[in-house]
């Protein structure tokens, strides 16, 4: 479970993050919604542990875990992914051998073995084939020249080869053509389950129509201002967040 | 055990401290006395038993060297260097030329195990005489190695099936006594002794190194290996290689150092020349790892080197590859001289400067014949206080009708206490020629370093994979035994320069 309270962040002096509380229990997706720059990305950072981030005040576990005090890759390890908003191009860095010394290092972490070429080659096949990737993906420096959404599609693959046990999707719809959202949405789905949790990040009630949240929050100036089931994103997408201001 | 493997192991061994080489071997030395004099040199070429006329190449060489001063144009530092206060022969006592490896001192053979050097298929290393010439097991090539420690070359691997072939790859030494012919036709006729004051020095006192020659059309079998270890304390190395692939022939070379850990600075200065006649391929890649000195910039190996390559022959190709990661001071600029028409120089570099490190390195390209063509990629990173210049010469006389040359030069910060500098010097003198330079300048931006964390790596490791990104096309060019070596070095390189 990823348990927040009254989390406050700021970035070069400017206070983004104003109070968060928020909690995902094991097994559930939340959404967050809300208008640009209200903070969400900024959010999927600290809890991810990017620098820059001055953590003013509250806290952040996930399973128990104080993700504050960790190390980026210590928070991987202990199951937490983000798909970015902007994946990073890693020019000369092959897709397949980045993908593949992540999931070992994942792997290690957790004493499992690690998978040689082979092992991973045929991982990864199975998995782009679900996600309808070609192949030569993998032959590719990471996320170089890709489209916006060959990008997003490569950050599913992530997930689903990673396994994680909390997966913060940022935007991951924005830039998807309507058959990959739906393929991207089947492969959150897929994860669904008692060990998993998400926290979907999106502007659009559409992807809500695929992965159906448990919960739905509205985050607005750093703060969450409202909270409801999957009705409150259909709610938003006919009245807007000047609604949600006023009441 | 299948080299890669070997190679994999040796690299997994060579992860877990920051300079995992630096061990000294317990072996009995014996010495020349210290500093360098005409006698020095008489003394020198009597130990290796050396004819008249080389013993005058050495002196004449000496003579122009005292006449000589030390270059101070490089875009490098260093107190001056008192030539009086080093050794200038030393060698692992009572085996001056070891016939076979099984007449080898098992002290030294310890020392290139651990190295893991594939020096040893492990039926000779157990001593079995030609075990060497079997049919390689697990369908991987084999790869033959000379050993150079400190002043003298100590095996030499394979040595029956490469005679098979006519190839000839022994000491140089070994060269001189049983193929002086060869040795006196070639030594010297790329690199000439008083070409500069290093190579000067080296003509001197050099006391070992590889000769290779390969037959008209004949294709190499195997890699050749060589492998340099400077060992005694206050001693320089002084080697000589001469690589000769007449017509038609096809050889790949790799060059690879180490030495121990030091507080003094030691000079490794030698000279390589090779030459390639009509239809020759000559492929020589270094993977240099000497001593850098420690974080403050104490010791490590002055590494003032002469390489150069004649592409005599039409269609010749002379292609050097250099992974440069080791050294307090690197001083290189491996060359080719491109004589024969339609004839092809490549230089592929990785130049890694971390801490106190200084690296004036590059290369230069002499278009000569008509329709010469060059291609210079340089990568420099630098990190720490690292100095990195890259330093090339395109050279284009008015006979090279329709040569053609690409250089590109990268270099990548880390840190910002570390710097890069580009110097080309492009000449042309012919209206066909076309010459083109790229160059760029980059950080290791925090953006992938986060995203390479979020996935799990460890900040040393995302520092690894970017860099190894960013060499890439330089790397692939090293045979592939030696690049999974080469990467986890450019990785140990830059421990600790970020965060
Ligand atoms: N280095 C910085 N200095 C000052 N302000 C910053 C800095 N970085 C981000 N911000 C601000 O923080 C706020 C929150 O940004 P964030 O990226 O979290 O928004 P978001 O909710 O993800 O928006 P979007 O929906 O557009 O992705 C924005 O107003 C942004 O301009
Ligand atoms: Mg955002």
């Amino acid at each position: 479970m990823l348990k927040i309270e009254g989390l406050t962040a700021e970035i070069d002096g400017k206070q983004i993050l104003k109070g968060i509380d928020l909690e995902v229990p094991t097994g559930e997706i939340h959404a967050i919604m809300g208008p640009n720059g209200s903070g969400k990305s900024t959010l999927s950072y600290v809890l991810a542990g990017r620098e820059g981030y001055e953590i003013t005040g509250g806290t952040a576990t996930f399973n128990g875990l104080d993700l504050l005090s960790m190390e980026p890759e210590e928070r991987a390890a202990a199951g937490v992914f983000l798909a970015f908003q902007y994946p990073v191009e890693l020019p000369g860095v092959g897709n397949a051998n980045f993908l593949r010394t992540a999931l070992n290092a994942i792997r290690r972490s957790k004493g499992e073995p690690e998978v040689d070429a082979m092992q991973f080659l045929k991982l990864a096949r199975a998995r782009m084939k679900e996600l309808s990737m070609p192949e030569d993906m993998l032959k590719r420096g990471v996320n170089v020249g890709f489209s916006g959404g060959e990008k997003k599609r490569n950050e599913v693959l992530q997930m689903a080869l990673l396994q994680p046990g909390l997966a913060i999707l940022d935007e991951t719809d924005s830039g998807l053509d309507i058959d990959a959202l739906k393929i991207a949405a089947d492969g959150v789905n897929a994860m669904r389950g008692p060990n998993f949790s998400s926290l979907v990040i999106t502007h659009y009630q559409r992807l809500l129509n695929y992965i159906v949240p448990d919960r739905v929050h509205v985050l607005m100036n750093g703060r969450i201002v409202q909270s409801g089931g999957p009705e409150l994103a259909k709610q938003l997408e006919e009245s807007g967040y000047t609604a949600v201001q006023a009441a | 055990m299948p080299a890669v493997t070997e190679t994999i192991d040796a690299v997994a061994s060579v992860t877990e401290g920051p300079y995992k080489y630096g061990f000294e071997t317990d072996i009995e030395m014996e010495f020349a006395p210290k500093g360098l004099s005409e006698d020095i040199v008489r003394f020198i070429s009597a130990k290796k038993n050396e004819p008249e006329w080389l013993l005058e190449w050495r002196l004449k060489a000496y003579a122009m060297w005292l006449k000589m001063e030390e270059p101070r144009w490089p875009a490098v530092k260093y107190p001056a260097i008192d030539y009086q206060d080093a050794y200038y022969y030393a060698a692992p006592k009572n085996k001056p030329g070891p016939k076979s490896l099984d007449e080898v001192d098992p002290e030294l053979l310890k020392t290139y195990a651990k190295l893991g050097i594939p020096l040893k298929e492990q039926a000779i290393l157990a001593g079995v005489e030609g075990a060497g010439d079997s049919p390689s097991e697990g369908g991987r090539l084999p790869v033959a190695v000379d050993a150079v420690f400190d002043s003298v070359s100590v095996a030499t691997t394979f040595k029956h099936r490469l005679e098979k072939e006519g190839i000839i790859f022994c000491a140089i030494s070994e060269a001189v006594q049983k193929h002086p012919e060869l040795v006196k036709q070639y030594l010297g006729s790329v690199v000439p002794q008083a070409d500069n004051f290093f190579a000067a020095l080296n003509s001197a006192v050099f006391t070992d190194g590889s000769f290779v020659y390969i037959p008209k059309g004949v294709r190499c079998p195997m890699e050749l290996s060589t492998y340099f270890r400077i060992n005694a304390k206050s001693t320089g190395q002084f080697e000589r290689t001469l690589i000769i692939a007449d017509a038609g022939s096809h050889v790949s070379y790799l060059e690879g150092c180490t030495a121990p850990m030091r507080d003094e600075n030691q000079l490794h200065a030698a000279v390589v020349e090779l030459v390639a006649m009509d239809d020759a391929t000559i492929k020589y890649s270094t993977v240099q790892n000497w001593y850098p000195g420690d974080e403050n910039g104490k010791g490590g190996i002055y590494n003032f080197v002469t390489k150069r390559g004649a592409c005599r022959g039409d269609r010749s190709k002379i292609s050097w590859t250099q992974v440069e990661t080791g050294s307090a001071i690197t001083w290189k600029y491996p060359s080719c001289i491109l004589q024969g028409a339609d004839s092809v120089g490549e230089f592929y570099s990785v130049a890694i400067t971390n801490n106190y490190q200084q690296a004036d390195t590059g290369t230069k390209m002499f278009h000569i014949g008509p329709r010469t063509r060059s291609t210079i990629v340089s990568k420099g990173i630098s990190a720490g206080h690292g100095q990195n210049t890259y330093r090339g010469q395109v050279k284009i006389s008015p006979k090279a009708t329709g040569a053609r040359n690409f250089t590109q030069c990268d270099s990548l910060l880390i840190g910002d206490q570390c710097g890069a500098h580009t110097v080309p010097y492009i000449e042309s003198r012919c209206m066909s020629a076309k010459v083109e330079h790229e160059a760029t300048t980059s950080r290791i931006a925090e953006d992938q370093l986060f995203y390479c964390r979020q996935r799990g790596l460890s900040q040393e490791d995302a520092v690894g994979l970017i860099v190894n990104g960013f060499c890439r096309e330089v790397l692939k060019e090293l045979p592939m035994e030696f690049a999974v070596e080469a990467q986890k070095l450019l990785q140990i390189s830059l421990e600790g320069s970020v965060g």
